[in-house]
């Protein structure tokens, strides 16, 4: 879909400079005149709003960095030196701590929204597995970042989660040792927690880059799943349609970020981690941040401690074999009766395991997480394969173009000012 | 099929709510209180700011640190806001170690504004050796470093607006200063204990801190205090002031919110009629097919 450009330069300059370097013409194929399916809706515009809380992320990042000190004995006190007497550096620090959970808080809507629609299969398994990728590389910041405040949560989730690596059987151990720079989590991991934390984040743009690349080679789907077969019927250039509803939808999503960051701004967060980190105390309950919840509580629910890991790593690997474990042809859930529903069940099972991993590992707790994980990994391997075989799906639309009729149904022909409300907020 | 799917939800569901009940022993919840400071408008109330530095100093100020808090932050705006002047008299009352001088010895001085509040214990081994063991905590993030579980679906409620709820820690710690009771019976405490009943396992090692009339507040015209000299307004004033203490940008941060989160919804509200106009010529499209 890419190599749709339309831009002519016009100036003697641009025309010298397009000939040898063609930047402004990627530009403007890649952002303008990118042809977005016309049945998009308000779930499209997470990639645009996760571009911004990555650059809002850096932005602060970097700014923070100017502010902050990398040592086992001075982090914890340059943090609160930024919360105290650097100028607005409380914003920055609470935009930057909830930008985290802004930012997988976009992200998770953005994956559903790709359960949902099936945007995982042919022909874009390669953007879906490098979308796998940045996720694993968010968490993996979002991780080393927690551990930067040299608070007790940091300390014991790093002292927790690296630990994991030990449950490898010979190499395990020497692995520890050598994660952490030393015998336990001490001034050398906390460095290199540093080095690596600000330098995943530009790992995460060059993938995002291949992304919207691949992205842009094979189009975006859209709610009723079909491809595009006509350009001028079915799509509508990205700009001015897809960057202004693009620019709404983020600053919406503003409005909550900012909700967090200025009314409740330690609401996700851990009182714990207002205490310096103390390795001679270990916190009542060792809990990871919200967003790793999910997979903390598949960790916990095997008895086995390798077995543990293998799951916990594997509910994210599953994902990358997505576009081959769901067999049905049909992309989007609005067509597929069974999978709809079974959607929800899946989305509610996350949920379920995001509760149970903050809970403590104890009685039925144990046991309801045993039930979840069961059936997390039972939708992907058992359920996804055979619900392609057997459901019969939905008729239809002939086309993108259909679809769009069809759900601003029977607006009169001439009404042409946008009355027909709520254009293309449900499509 | 739908049969199906609910029976699935219903079991996964069940598997969730039946784990619940297997959680006893849990935290005793503080009675909730509201606070000047709760709410997208709150603001410290100086006078309690004020009282509650009183409170710190003459009670609290003998065991517990506030290092990070520095006495020219007294006089800051959004916090006790005393004069530049007070804050002078009051750092200079301090004597902080400073040097070495020429000489290479370190030596005393009076405070300045710019001192932190030096704290009671050379080391937490001496904070330890003083307190039977135990270690008193700084106060200058205990509003922030203390909480209770709200459980659910109370804390999903504690982030919509309007029900917000961030005041988990000065609750606690209000309740903490009031809540010794006698032991109940068959309850066995070691030596150096107290019962507390918001304390997580309810053993304390601070002996009750405060007492009715212990300090004294500022006067009216008549000569009563302004607010009762007991303990649980002690409480209610150095729990103010320590969310101070741990937050002293709260206010800048609350009134910023509201500038912030208003232009973004006037923002967001002229792009929204700017979408849809741009959206009219598509639609016009489709609809003459």
């Amino acid at each position: 879909m890419s190599g749709h450009s339309t831009y002519v330069p016009k100036s003697a300059v641009a025309k010298w400079f397009e000939s040898r370097l063609p930047l402004v013409g990627l530009v403007h194929s890649s952002f303008v005149a990118y042809p977005t399916p016309r049945n998009l809706n308000y779930f499209w515009t997470f990639g645009a709003i996760l571009s911004f809380m990555l650059v809002a992320q850096i932005v602060t990042g970097i700014v923070l960095v100017m502010h902050y000190t990398p040592h086992a004995t001075l982090a914890f006190s340059s943090i609160e030196h930024i919360m105290r007497d650097v100028n607005y550096g409380w914003l920055l620090r609470y935009l930057h701590a909830n930008g985290a959970s802004m930012f997988f808080i976009a992200v998770y809507i953005h994956i559903f929204r790709g359960l949902y629609y099936g945007s995982y299969k042919a022909p874009r398994e390669i953007l879906w597995i490098l979308g796998v990728i940045i996720f694993l590389l968010m968490m993996a910041t979002a991780f080393m970042g927690y551990v930067l405040p040299w608070g007790q949560m940091s300390f014991w989730g790093a002292t927790v989660i690296t630990n994991l690596f030990s449950a490898l059987p010979i190499v395990g151990e020497p692995i520890v040792t050598w994660l952490w720079g030393g015998y336990s989590v001490d001034n050398p991991t906390l460095n290199r927690f540093f080095s690596l934390h600000y330098l995943l984040p530009f790992m995460i743009v060059g993938v995002v880059a291949l992304h919207i690349w691949a992205l842009h080679v094979v189009g975006q789907n859209n709610p009723a799943g079909l491809d595009v077969k006509n350009l001028k019927k079915d799509t509508v250039p990205f700009t001015p349609y897809a960057t202004i509803k693009d620019f709404f939808a983020v600053v919406c999503f503003f409005v909550f970020f900012a909700w967090f960051v200025f009314y409740i701004p330690n609401y996700l967060g851990h009182a714990d981690n207002y205490i310096e980190a103390n390795p001679a105390v270990t916190p009542a309950h060792i809990v990871p941040e919200w967003y790793f919840l999910p997979f903390y509580a598949i960790l916990r629910a095997i008895p086995d401690k390798l077995a543990g890991v293998i799951a916990m790593f594997a509910a994210i690997a599953v994902l990358a074999f997505l576009p081959w474990l769901d067999t049905s042809r049909v992309r989007s859930a609005t067509y597929r009766p069974l999978y709809k529903q079974l959607f929800w069940v899946f989305v509610l099972c996350c949920i379920g395991l995001g509760y149970l991993g903050a809970k403590p590992p104890e009685g039925g707790y144990v046991i309801a997480s045993r039930v979840l994980t069961a059936y997390y990994f039972l939708h992907f391997i058992v359920i996804l394969p055979i619900l392609g075989l057997i459901e019969k799906p939905r008729a239809m639309p002939g086309s993108i173009a259909e679809d769009v009729l069809r759900k601003h149904g029977g607006a009169p022909v001439g009404l042409a000012s946008g009355a027909s409300a709520e254009p293309n907020s449900k499509g | 099929m739908k049969k199906t799917t609910l029976l699935i939800a219903g079991f996964l569901a069940a598997a969730v709510v039946a784990a619940v009940p297997a959680s006893a022993a849990e935290q005793v919840k503080p009675p909730r209180e509201s606070w000047s400071f709760a709410g997208p408008f709150g603001t410290f109330d100086r006078a309690q700011l004020q009282r509650g530095f009183k409170v710190y100093r003459e009670v609290c100020a003998s065991c517990h640190g506030l290092s990070r808090v520095a006495f020219r932050n007294l006089s800051q705006p959004g916090g006790p806001e005393f004069t530049e002047g007070q804050v002078k008299a009051l750092a200079a009352e301090y004597q902080i170690q400073d040097g070495p001088n020429e000489a290479g010895d370190m030596f005393e001085r009076p405070g300045r504004p710019a001192d932190h509040f030096p704290s009671p214990f050379p080391n937490e081994n001496a904070a330890r050796a003083a307190n039977g063991g135990a270690y008193p905590p700084d106060f200058s993030l205990l509003a922030k470093a203390r909480t209770y579980e709200r459980g659910f679906p109370l804390f999903i409620v504690d982030a919509i607006p309007f029900f917000e709820y961030a005041e988990h820690g000065v609750d606690y710690i209000h309740a903490l200063l009031t809540g010794y009771r006698e032991a109940p019976a068959g309850t066995t405490l070691q030596p150096g204990q107290y019962w507390n009943e918001y304390m997580p396992g309810h053993a304390i090692a601070m002996p009750p801190p405060l007492s009715d009339g212990q300090v004294e507040y500022p006067k009216d015209e008549a000569g009563n205090p302004v607010v009762p000299e007991t303990v649980d307004q002690y409480s209610r004033d150095v729990s103010a002031f320590m969310m101070w203490a741990a937050e002293p940008h709260l206010e800048a941060r609350k009134a910023m919110g509201f500038k912030v989160i208003i232009f973004l919804i006037v923002f967001a509200a002229l792009l929204y009629f700017t979408k849809k106009k741009i959206w009219a010529r598509a639609h016009a499209e489709e609809a003459h097919g």
